[in-house]
């Protein structure tokens, strides 16, 4: 896509789910993506200084995405996605100290220091865990939409790729499971544009109609603005709703002649939603980006996500100048606290080498306990 | 027909009343796999189950076992107990990252957070003239990993144990069965019953908590000039050269490790500081494999101990051949087993 200059009041003839957010819930959307950005150049910061080690991938840019799609979701509606997972921890509500010390190879990190960057973990969130085997995280998605089901809960999973995952087997032999079965699951494409350095056009088949990947399996298919928040809320507050109590055509056995197929899918069903996106920085903090232009770039962050948000904030009358920028002051304190606390962690001690290994363990394991972020009181914000 | 007390049980049948009985105990069971319902087994291992559990947990699924072995995967993660069934192991190959690279490290990675409680099983090894692509041996792959466990069973009597253990267990459990193995105990197969009788072959009848701690290797045949270590369908192998070894006044201890992971190099060590003797018997290629790994093992433990070098006995390092006596030759068999036995104890 292009940068355009749609603003979110461009949808505001017709009554849309984020009509109906309360001042408070947008300045918390507004607070969660001023966090992941400040956030996140502290990390590039930590990691240039070598703080920090491993792959690390940054979300800047993305944020509306994550934001936008968890804030459509209830608390415990579980989600799952890929290795750039620092946005989805925080708008998770992991509180970002256990989040950094992750990063630093920390005892307190929500890890314990044993993921990493691509590993964030939150149990009492429902975050199933960054990933960091390319599409590897679908079949795992597909479990938790096969379990919600399952138990007969009226959750729905989300289980975000990003576009260079399209091309795996994983992702196809998951769409095809939750289409076949009626899963509540979303498969949430974070399309960036780029798997890597490569062009979602050079690697991708009908990379210019991304609804086809969905038609093929018969699965509701959705397009969302990824750089306006609100556009994300309001296509995942539609798609969650269809999505929620899908049930399982062959609980009931021997009608096979009778499934009815439709492009369209099923409502309540599985869907998959393109959210077009953008990330300024390189795949990794390792990218040179050789393959776009400056000119690309810059295009995109006139359009910046956080400042969609507080122009229409403050057109509509919902905050401030001063209230923004106070928002950012504190964004900013509290990912400078987070390598505070990162930073005077110890280290994950060699005695933990060896726990987590089996929940069982045998010979030379240990049991382990619990992460700092199960144990402590976690009241990310 | 094989029977112990009066019950005889076909290995199959064994799988499949260690996973009903578990079933009925715990509602967060489910079993999919590919034809384990409608079909009622590719294998009849499951044949009857979706009749009494239904298709919400008796699950078809297509052939994708990417997609179904990481939905178990994610199924575990979330609190469901899975039993994913691979018609064969040599199938999983194409599920790989999920069920070595994400099933035994969700543990660890996340701190703690996630374990998964997820069962894998099928046939594993030459099903008969199948051709090599569909004649894998895992345990050597598998049992590199750690987080994961692993058992071999060779009986119907530790099928059920090792698999009722393993459903119950909270950590990955790969189950490596038999294809030559299933119909055991139906047609009066030589079974060396002489060796397996006492309680060695049926599980005990009506016994719901029957179970065979995992790390607990067994004395299949006890003897005391040589032993033997093994696992699952070679085990057979080992009775049947056991037999022959006899009549030249060899006799020969026949140790089951029954899991390779954990490993009991306990009751493993313990027969060879009483044999002095060791062959080290499995179905993997040789290099790197279970059998080099178990024999390492006794040279660190019984150094003093061995009256000679241990010798270990592979299946050939070539694909398996299709041609019916080729693909005997290549496997572990009783003459390669006696020729080694032989060969290990020439001083004795």
């Amino acid at each position: 896509m292009t940068a355009t200059n749609a603003s979110p009041s461009d949808v505001s003839n017709n009554s849309r789910p984020s009509d109906k957010l309360s001042d408070d819930q947008l300045v918390k959307m507004l607070y969660d993506m001023m966090l992941i950005r400040r956030f996140e150049e502290k990390t590039m910061q930590a990691y240039q200084q070598a703080k920090i080690g491993g792959f690390c991938h940054i979300y800047i840019g993305q944020e509306a995405s994550a934001v936008g799609s968890i804030s459509a979701l209830k608390d415990d509606d579980p989600i799952v996605g890929a290795y750039r997972d620092h946005g989805f921890a925080l708008a998770r509500g992991m509180h970002p100290n256990y989040c950094m010390a992750e990063m630093y190879g920390k005892i307190t990190g929500c890890a314990k220091g044993k993921g990493g960057s691509m590993h964030m973990f939150d149990r009492d969130r429902h975050m199933y865990g960054g990933h960091a085997i390319v599409g590897g995280q679908c079949p795992l998605g597909t479990g938790l939409g096969f379990s919600i089901q399952y138990e007969e809960k009226d959750n729905v999973a989300l289980c975000y790729l990003g576009d260079g995952a399209l091309n795996q087997g994983g992702f196809f032999e998951s769409m095809n499971l939750a289409a076949i079965w009626n899963l509540p699951v979303i498969f949430v494409l974070e399309n960036n544009n780029y798997s890597m350095g490569t062009h979602i056009a050079r690697g991708t088949a009908m990379a210019n109609d991304l609804s086809a990947k969905a038609q093929a399996f018969g699965m509701r298919y959705a397009e969302c603005d990824g750089l306006d928040v609100l556009d994300v809320y309001n296509t995942f507050s539609d798609q969650v709703a269809m999505t929620r109590n899908a049930k399982n055509p062959q609980w009931e056995r021997g009608n096979w002649d009778e499934i009815e197929y439709s492009r369209e899918g099923s409502n309540p069903g599985p869907a998959f939603v393109n959210v077009k996106t953008y990330r300024y920085q390189g795949h990794s903090m390792s990218d040179p980006q050789k393959y776009r232009s400056k000119d690309e770039v810059g295009e995109y962050k006139e359009r910046d996500p956080i400042n969609i948000l507080v122009n229409h904030l403050i057109e509509a009358g919902k905050a401030t100048q001063d209230q923004c920028h106070e928002l950012d002051s504190k964004a900013k304190q509290v990912s400078k606290d987070a390598i505070t606390f990162a930073e005077e962690s110890p280290d994950m001690p060699t005695e933990e080498m060896f726990t987590d290994v089996y929940a069982n363990p045998f010979g030379p394991y240990i049991k382990g306990g619990l992460p700092n972020i199960i144990t402590n009181e976690n009241s990310g914000e | 027909m094989v029977s112990t007390n009066g019950r005889t049980l076909q290995y199959r049948e064994a799988l499949r009343e260690a996973m009903e009985e578990e079933m009925r105990i715990d509602e967060r069971i489910f079993l999919m796999g590919e034809e384990v319902g409608e079909y009622n087994g590719a294998y009849k291992v499951s044949q009857g189950m979706l009749e009494e559990f239904g298709p919400r947990r008796i699950v078809d699924s297509p052939i994708s076992e990417t997609g179904f072995g990481g939905l178990g995967v994610g199924a575990a993660m979330y609190g469901l107990r899975p039993i994913i069934e691979f018609m064969s192991w040599s199938f999983c190959l194409v599920a790989a990252d999920q069920i070595i690279n994400n099933a035994p490290k969700m543990l660890y990675m996340s701190g703690g957070q996630f374990g998964c409680p997820a069962v894998f099983r099928g046939n594993n090894g030459a099903g008969g003239q199948l051709g090599s692509t569909h004649s894998w041996v895992v345990e050597s792959l598998f049992s590199h990993v750690p987080g994961l466990k692993l058992a071999v069973p060779s009986t119907p009597r530790d099928a059920k144990g090792l698999l009722k253990a393993g459903i119950r267990d909270p950590d990955p459990f790969f189950n490596l069965e038999s294809e030559r193995m299933l119909g055991m105990g139906l047609h009066g197969d030589k079974d060396y019953s002489r060796y397996q009788h006492a309680n060695k072959w049926a599980p005990p009848e009506n016994d719901k908590d029957f179970i065979i701690e995992l790390c607990k290797a067994d004395i299949k045949k006890p003897g005391t000039d040589c032993t033997i270590v093994t696992d699952g369908r070679p085990v057979h192998f080992a009775l049947e050269a056991a037999e022959a070894l006899e009549e030249e006044g060899i006799d020969v201890e026949v140790v089951d490790v029954r899991t390779y992971r954990p490993l009991d190099i306990e009751t493993i060590a313990g027969s060879v500081r009483r044999t002095g003797y060791a062959v080290v018997v499995d179905q993997s290629w040789p290099f790197a494999s279970v059998g080099a790994e178990v024999a390492s093992q006794i040279y660190e433990h019984c150094f003093d101990d061995l009256d000679n070098q241990v010798l270990r006995v592979h299946n050939d390092d070539i694909p398996a051949p299709y041609s019916r006596q080729r693909e005997q030759d290549m496997l572990p068999n009783a003459k390669k087993i006696v020729d080694a036995v032989r060969s290990v104890t020439y001083n004795a």
